[in-house]
C-alpha cells in the first residue's frame, strides 16, 4: 500500500536554513545543501524547502541556490517562496524542482494557481495556508507573507477554492504550534481533511513518531510536516539533522 | 552515453543529476545524430498521453526511435509517461502509443480512501527476475505520481507489480525495452540501483 510521507520542512533565510517557534524565534539550523545530503543519506520521503524572507523582502526565490539544492536531492523536492508568476515557476522547474508551493501570491492571486496547473499539472502544485487560532472567537485566522499579514479569508472555503483551482496538495500550517514541540492540531487537520479530496499535509507542533502517527491515523492526513523534531536532538537542545528509521515508521504508521 | 530524450514533456534535470551521481554520461537531446551515437536511451514524460505522443511526432522522433529500438535494438527505458506511451494506447487519450508493448493506460478511479493521483512511495513486487531489479531488496520503495496505470497484455512483459486499490504493472520488459511507472530519478538508493542496472544491460 501506498505509505504516508513524512516531509521535513526546511526553512531559508539568507542563505541559511533557520527554525523558528510560532514563526518567530529564528535558530540557525546549517547550510541547506549540506542538510539535504544528509537527509538524502536518511532516505526521507520529501523535501520541502521555504523561503521565508522573499515574499517579505519582495524578492525572486534564489534561483542559484535551489538549484544547487536540487542537485543533492534525490527525493521529492518542493520549493516555496517568492514565487508569483508562471515564470518564476517555470524557471524553479527548469531547475529539477517536482513542485512548486504557493502561499501569499495564491492568496493574492488565486489565478495563478489554475495558471500552473493548466501547464504543469495539479501534482504540481502545492499550495500552503498558515493558520492561527484567535481563541475569542474559536476560529482559525488565516496569515499570508510568512505570518506577518492577516487576512480575512475563511478557512473552509479558502481551501476548498484551492482545490477547485486545480492545487494538488495542501500544506496546511499551525502557527500557534509551530516549533512549541507541543504536538499536531488534530481537531484543525480533522476538519479539513473531510472537506477536500486532494492530499493534505498537516504540519506545525511535531514532537515524536508517535506523535506523527496520531496524525495519520486520525486525520487521515496525507502526509505529516515536520520540522524541530528532525532538525534538534530534543526540545532545547543542539542542532542535529535526524530522521526516524524506516523500520520504525513502518511500525508505527504502516502495520502490516 | 545516454540520450535522454527531450521532447518537452516536463525537465529531465533531476534524471542527469542521478545518472551523474553514477558516474555516468547523459546528454538531454533531440538531436537525431546524437541519439543514434548513444549507447542508451531514457524516454522520460510528464504530462498527458496525446500531448507526448504529438510532441515525439511534432520533433519528428518517432521514425528515428522506431529504427533505434525495433531494429537496432538499442535498450530504452521509459520513466512514467514514457513508460505509458510504450504501450497502444490510453484512456487519457485518442492517439495511438509507440505500440512497442501490448496494453494499455487505464485511469484509476478515485474515492474517499483511494486518492487519484497515486502520489508518493510504493512498494514493487518483483514479478519476473530481471536485469532490473538486480540487487534491489524485497522491501525496495519507489516514488510513484500518476493518475493512469497500466496493465500489459502478455504477464510475462511484466516485470513488477504494485498495489493501489488494485495491482498494476510498475515495471514493464520485452527484449531491450523497459519501462517504470516510478520516478528512479527520485526514489533515492532504490532509484540509484536500477538505472545503474539498465545501465549495466
Amino acid at each position: 500500500m501506498l505509505r504516508s510521507r513524512i516531509i521535513p520542512i526546511l526553512l531559508l533565510r539568507d542563505k541559511s536554513l533557520v527554525k523558528t517557534v510560532k514563526f518567530n524565534k529564528f535558530s540557525y539550523i546549517g547550510d541547506p545543501c549540506n542538510t539535504v545530503r544528509i537527509f538524502n543519506e536518511l532516505e526521507v520521503d520529501e523535501i520541502s524547502i521555504l523561503d521565508i524572507d522573499a515574499t517579505l523582502h519582495n524578492r525572486d526565490p534564489k534561483y542559484d541556490l535551489i538549484g544547487d539544492i536540487a542537485s543533492e536531492a534525490f527525493m521529492p523536492l518542493s520549493y516555496g517562496g517568492g514565487i508569483n508568476s508562471l515564470d518564476k515557476a517555470k524557471k524553479i522547474f527548469d531547475l529539477g524542482v517536482e513542485k512548486v508551493i504557493l502561499n501569499s501570491a495564491a492568496i493574492n492571486n488565486p489565478e495563478l494557481i489554475s495558471k500552473i496547473v493548466g501547464i504543469y499539472g495539479s501534482q504540481a502544485v502545492v499550495v500552503s495556508i498558515d493558520v492561527k487560532l484567535s481563541y475569542l472567537r474559536n476560529k482559525y485566522s488565516i496569515f499570508s507573507h510568512s505570518g506577518k499579514r492577516r487576512t480575512k479569508l475563511d478557512l473552509l472555503s479558502w481551501v476548498q477554492r484551492c482545490e477547485s483551482l486545480g492545487a494538488g496538495e495542501i500544506l496546511l500550517n499551525s502557527i500557534d504550534r509551530d516549533g512549541t514541540w507541543e504536538g499536531y492540531d488534530l481537531d484543525l487537520f480533522n476538519i479539513i481533511q473531510k472537506q477536500i479530496n486532494i492530499p493534505l499535509i498537516g504540519c506545525g507542533g511535531a514532537k515524536d513518531i508517535d506523535n506523527v502517527a496520531k496524525l495519520i491515523k486520525e486525520t487521515r492526513c496525507s502526509g505529516a510536516g515536520v520540522g524541530s523534531m528532525v532538525v534538534f536532538q530534543k526540545k532545547d537542545k543542539g542542532v542535529l539533522i535526524n530522521f526516524p528509521n524506516p523500520k520504525i515508521i513502518d511500525k508505527k504508521l504502516h502495520l502490516k | 552515453m545516454i540520450a535522454i530524450i527531450d521532447y518537452e514533456m516536463g525537465n529531465c534535470r533531476s534524471i542527469v543529476n542521478m545518472l551523474y551521481r553514477l558516474g555516468i554520461n547523459s546528454i538531454i537531446t533531440r538531436d537525431h545524430e546524437k541519439i543514434k551515437s548513444a549507447d542508451k536511451i531514457i524516454l522520460p514524460g510528464v504530462g498527458s498521453f496525446d500531448a507526448a505522443m504529438a510532441n515525439l511526432k511534432k520533433h519528428n522522433l518517432i521514425n528515428i526511435l522506431n529504427q533505434e529500438v525495433m531494429e537496432k535494438k538499442c535498450p530504452i527505458l521509459g520513466i512514467c509517461l514514457g513508460m505509458q506511451i510504450l504501450t497502444e494506447k490510453s484512456q487519457e487519450g485518442k492517439l495511438r502509443g509507440l505500440g512497442w508493448i501490448s496494453g494499455e493506460a487505464k485511469k484509476f478511479k478515485a474515492n474517499q480512501d483511494i486518492k487519484v493521483p497515486h502520489m508518493g512511495w510504493n512498494y514493487v513486487e518483483v514479478n519476473k527476475n530481471s536485469k532490473l531489479s538486480n540487487g534491489l531488496s524485497h522491501d525496495s520503495k519507489f516514488y510513484f505520481v500518476h493518475s493512469y496505470y497500466v496493465n500489459v497484455k502478455n504477464n510475462e512483459e511484466s516485470s513488477m507489480k504494485t498495489n493501489y486499490s488494485l495491482e498494476f504493472d510498475s515495471a514493464i520488459e520485452k527484449d531491450n525495452i523497459f519501462g517504470v511507472q516510478f520516478h528512479p530519478e527520485k526514489s533515492h538508493k532504490y532509484g540509484m540501483q536500477l538505472l545503474k542496472n539498465f545501465s549495466d544491460v
